[in-house]
């Protein structure tokens, strides 16, 4: 197979998925579900395929034809968009496993409705992580809200038509408001919105047809309206997603949207606006002129800190998670606004380290509610005599999500660290320093007191969750210390996306 | 006989109706309608597949141009009169048991008879490129249209139709008078001729009376805010399948004659330079769109939702028409063809509701959701386009618009275009959330899904919103071929 027929192929099997779940139906849930497992797997076999080629810098494409005269759906792979989507499909074998324990031992209705919008997100996810251009990048971003619609709310009650209201409101208004805009004024100016290594806008702006005042609103309403990578104030419908049952909330919104979103910015902000320009522009007289993207840095500073602290007010484990989950992502998108080189790929990285902590995270969160029936951190006291390997899966994944070794987020929040220090934001550094110490602060007292359980107290019976929620976190939770170990490897991977800028 | 076909599209539907009222067989009747309606779109789809060879000209009764009458097929008018016949032909396939349950009986013939004269009338509004032609072929549809409104089941149906007839017929009368203001300074009333001789007298004041004349009547017709205020009513209280094929068809129908008076027979300098029309297009299409939208976000009844939200898609339309460029007509005209299929798609929804649940009050849909699940999503799948979600028609159009705003340097109304397009999410989401979250009214609760034979066409009508959404080669494609071809003409009267 060549790399180029591999391209439709990977997308492709998100949507048999879905036909195959509609089929099915549910006359026969176990075969309905292998049907999603068999996919999945083959999924991750040809995305492995399609990296083997990438990775060795192939750049195989793939043009679907013109959706509008002038505007193609075409696809083309990169390291960036090629990880992402090893990522999204490996996750979503070990999330429909998981989603099969949960949503079974939790008696949840719809089975194959949510079968078949998950398949249909991953579809997007795919679409977006190797879409050639910024049109095909937007349509997938479009899909992507509205096939997760059915899942945030798929409880059907008033909580979760508040929660999907607040869900689609944000992100449907902010990506039609702001990042249409943003991509039909690059249009305007730079008369093309293929992704281009060392971007597209650095001609029109030297031709005078876009100042660098102008770069920064442009680049201020991509960032608004990328509204899935939840910089605030647009943070809310995260937070608002956690209706959704477990599953989703693990895959989804902490691995395949919000990561759409971050993976959005990075493009623009590496193929788009390319690196150099956004480090080179300056706006301001005088001897000390800004960085055009500082604002945003500064941004993403306050989100990181901002968001962490909220999240130590949560009890609700969910809701701190979703909170945390709007935490890092702020870091990502602070490597794209740094635009160097590291503080790219450190932003690429952190896309994979934080997707297989926080899932390990919020599958521990899924597992604890089926098996405990607990959804309040205040309740979780002794937790770990009863559920010891979902409780060290958490320690474990906590472990990454802080940031320190032997826990893959090590690297990432390294390389972002190095970003801050080389333009010089050393206010960054102490805040990207200062919510490390919040994440410990919200996130080591949840296993510590699970294992600790005061004296006195009659210690809880084993009573673990299903296995099949089980083994996949245990699976992630050793996936994101193993990845501790292959850093080196990913930074050599994404090193194209930030060299050839060059 | 492939020469005739021009003047079997009026003709056709012409004799029919009246044919069809002597036959006086409702079952019968209703087969040949059917009948009569496929043709048509089967010519239509002839017409403008012959349209890569050039425009066509069809000398009525053979008495030459100028003095004869002349019926014009070219791109735009080709493709206009292939999507009001399309609609037209799968509304009447749709309707059968909707008209069974809203019209009674006695009345059937005499309403498949007033279907097929209003189809004739905008065809022939499409088709004629004769000034006074155009204005008979008006009456022939409003009256008809009239007609069709007042056979409503409630009381409130005839009164909408009377206000509607009062209001429509001063439109109607402010057209005349400005063709005759028009014949008085150019001695004619061929479409082509009459450009040809305006710029000796261009400078006049007849001409801009004339002009404004023509340019309100169209207006009421085309019920851009604020002369909209016959279309609400006229909407909810028609029988379902009139409203589906009228709000489908027939503003578009007088958005395209508006075209044709400013691009064909005067000049887009005359309108848009010596006048501010643009400008006041622009800001009457703006706060059009936001005022309707606005209005459809607190009604109650789910068909005057539309009706509210239709006078706000005209304000898109006129947008696109008012920026002269290539990209904004092209924009305007593919949002005619997309906001037909989209808007009477959505009707068609409402008018499988209607049927089911017998209430259109939003109270009354709660909860339809689980009981009528296919009518409902393809509530969704319509909405989803009206709103502007890619892989939808709707955004084809909205991208189209945006794009081209920005590049004449518009950024206004980019901006608000883009807002405005947010009430839309409101208004959809908000019926959306009743059919699915919403404990069943108990109306809704005993409803059973609507009959295959209204849903399939509803779903060819919905699903091609999304075909259309993905492959623009028929809609923006053959758009942008009309409105080049619609520059091209005016470049080429050299008034340039």
């Amino acid at each position: 197979m060549t790399p180029e027929n591999l391209i439709w192929i990977a997308m492709l099997l998100p949507l048999v998925a879905i036909v195959l779940v509609f089929i099915i139906g549910e006359k026969s849930p176990n075969i309905r579900e292998s049907c999603t497992i068999g996919i999945a797997v083959t999924l991750f076999w040809v995305t492995t395929r399609l990296a083997g080629f990438v990775f060795s810098g192939g750049r195989p494409s793939f043009k679907m034809g013109e959706m509008l005269p002038g505007f193609e759906i075409a696809f083309t792979v990169e390291p960036l968009g090629m990880l992402f989507a090893l990522v999204a499909s490996g996750l979503w074998i070990l999330t429909t496993v998981y989603a099969i324990g949960y949503m079974r031992g939790h008696h949840e209705k719809n089975q194959t409705r949510f079968y078949a919008c998950f398949a249909s997100a991953i579809f997007a996810a795919l679409a977006a992580a190797f879409a050639a251009n910024l049109f095909t990048l937007f349509v997938a971003y479009e899909l992507m809200t509205i096939s997760t619609y059915p899942l945030v709310t798929h409880h059907g009650d008033e909580k979760a038509k508040k929660g999907g209201r607040i869900y689609l409101g944000i992100l449907l208004s902010t990506s039609v408001a702001f990042f249409m805009l943003a991509i039909a004024w690059t249009w305007t100016v730079a008369g093309t919105l293929d992704f281009t290594p060392g971007g597209i806008l650095a001609q029109p702006n030297i031709d005078g047809k876009i100042s660098d005042f102008q770069l920064s609103v442009l680049l201020g309403l991509f960032a608004f309206g990328i509204g899935k990578a939840a910089i605030m104030p647009f943070h809310r419908w995260l937070p608002a997603a956690m209706v959704a049952p477990t599953p989703v909330s693990a895959l989804l919104h902490a691995v395949a949207v919000v990561k759409v979103g971050v993976f959005s910015i990075l493009k623009v902000s590496i193929y788009i606006f390319g690196i150099d320009l956004i480090s080179e522009t300056r706006l301001g007289e005088g001897a000390n002129p800004i960085m055009m993207s500082d604002w945003l840095c500064y941004l993403a500073g306050a989100t990181i800190l901002l968001a962490s602290l909220v999240a130590m007010t949560k009890d609700n484990l969910k809701a701190r998670l979703a909170y945390s989950t709007i935490s890092q992502l702020a870091y990502i998108t602070l490597g794209a606004a740094l635009a160097t080189s590291d503080s790219v790929i450190g932003g690429g990285m952190h896309i994979a380290m934080h997707a297989v902590g926080k899932i390990t995270l919020f599958f521990c969160a899924g597992a604890i509610y089926v098996g405990a029936h607990k959804t309040n951190i205040s309740d979780m006291r002794g937790l770990g005599r009863a559920m010891p390997l979902t409780m060290g899966a958490f320690l474990l994944a906590t472990l990454s999500i802080i940031g320190l070794p032997p826990g893959g987020g090590a690297w990432s929040k390294w390389f972002l660290a190095l970003g801050t220090v080389q333009t010089g934001h050393f206010w960054l550094l102490a805040a990207l320093m200062i919510s490390s110490l919040l994440n410990i602060a919200y996130l080591i007292p949840i296993p510590i007191r699970a294992f600790m359980t005061p004296a006195g107290e009659a210690p809880m019976k084993f009573k673990e969750a299903p296995m099949m929620c089980v083994v996949p976190l245990c699976i992630t939770a050793v996936g994101s210390v193993a990845l501790f170990f292959f850093g080196n490897e990913i930074y050599d991977v994404l090193l194209p996306i930030a060299t050839s800028a060059r | 006989m492939i020469e005739q076909l021009p003047v079997l599209v009026i003709v056709i539907p012409l004799m029919a109706a009246p044919l069809f009222v002597l036959i006086g067989n409702r079952k019968l009747v209703l087969l040949l309608t059917q009948l009569v309606c496929w043709t048509v779109f089967g010519i239509t789809v002839s017409l403008l597949s012959r349209m890569q060879y050039g425009p066509i000209s069809y000398e009525l009764g053979g008495w030459p141009s100028p003095y004869g009458i002349v019926y014009n097929v070219d791109y735009l008018s080709a493709f206009v009169m292939l999507f009001v016949s399309g609609l037209g032909a799968i509304v009447i396939t749709y309707a059968p048991k909707s008209i069974d349950k809203e019209v009674h009986h006695s009345k059937h013939t005499l309403f498949y008879a007033s279907y097929l004269l209003c189809m004739t009338g905008l065809l022939g509004m499409c088709i004629t490129g004769d000034l006074f032609n155009v204005f008979v072929f008006l009456e022939i549809s409003s009256l008809s249209s009239y007609a069709l409104i007042s056979l409503g089941k409630t009381r409130r149906a005839p009164l909408a139709a009377l206000h509607y007839l009062i209001i429509g017929t001063v439109g109607a009368t402010f057209f005349l008078i400005g063709i005759g203001l028009l014949y008085q300074m150019t001695g004619t009333l061929n479409m082509a001729d009459i450009a040809s001789r305006l710029q000796a007298v261009e400078s006049s004041r007849t001409m801009l009376v004339a002009f404004a004349f023509m340019t309100v009547g169209l207006f009421i017709k085309m019920a851009v805010f604020p002369l909209h205020t016959w279309l609400p009513n006229a909407y909810t209280y028609a029988p379902s399948v009139v409203t589906c094929f009228i709000a489908a068809t027939a503003t578009k129908v007088s958005v395209y004659a508006f075209i044709r008076l400013i691009y064909v027979i005067f000049t887009p300098q005359f309108a848009f330079e010596r006048l501010p029309l643009d400008s006041a297009l622009m800001a009457f299409s703006l706060v059009g769109i936001f005022v309707a939208s606005a209005a459809a976000i607190y009604q109650t009844n789910i068909k005057r939702l539309l009706a509210y939200s239709s006078v706000a898609q005209i304000g898109y339309m006129l947008l696109g028409i008012s920026m002269s460029n290539v990209g904004g007509l092209t924009a305007g005209i593919t949002h005619m063809f997309n906001h037909a299929l989209i808007k009477g798609g959505l009707f068609m929804v409402v008018g499988c509701f209607a049927l089911r649940i017998g209430s259109l009050k939003l109270e009354d849909l709660r909860g339809a959701g689980k009981t009528m699940p296919l009518t409902s999503f393809a509530w969704v799948v319509g909405g989803l386009g009206l709103i502007g979600v890619p892989m939808t028609a709707g955004f084809v159009s909205k991208w189209l618009l945006l794009t081209s705003a920005l590049s004449l340097e518009l950024w206004p109304v980019a901006v608000l275009m883009l807002l405005s397009s947010l009430l839309a999410v409101v208004y959809i989401w908000r019926v959306v959330e009743i059919l699915y979250f919403s404990p069943a009214s108990h109306l809704a609760k005993t409803a059973k899904e609507a009959p295959m034979a209204m849903l399939i066409p509803t779903y060819i009508v919905i699903g091609s919103t999304i075909v259309f959404g993905c492959w623009t080669v028929y809609s923006a494609g053959i758009a942008h071929a009309a409105a080049e071809s619609l520059l091209g003409i005016t470049q080429m009267g050299g008034v340039q």
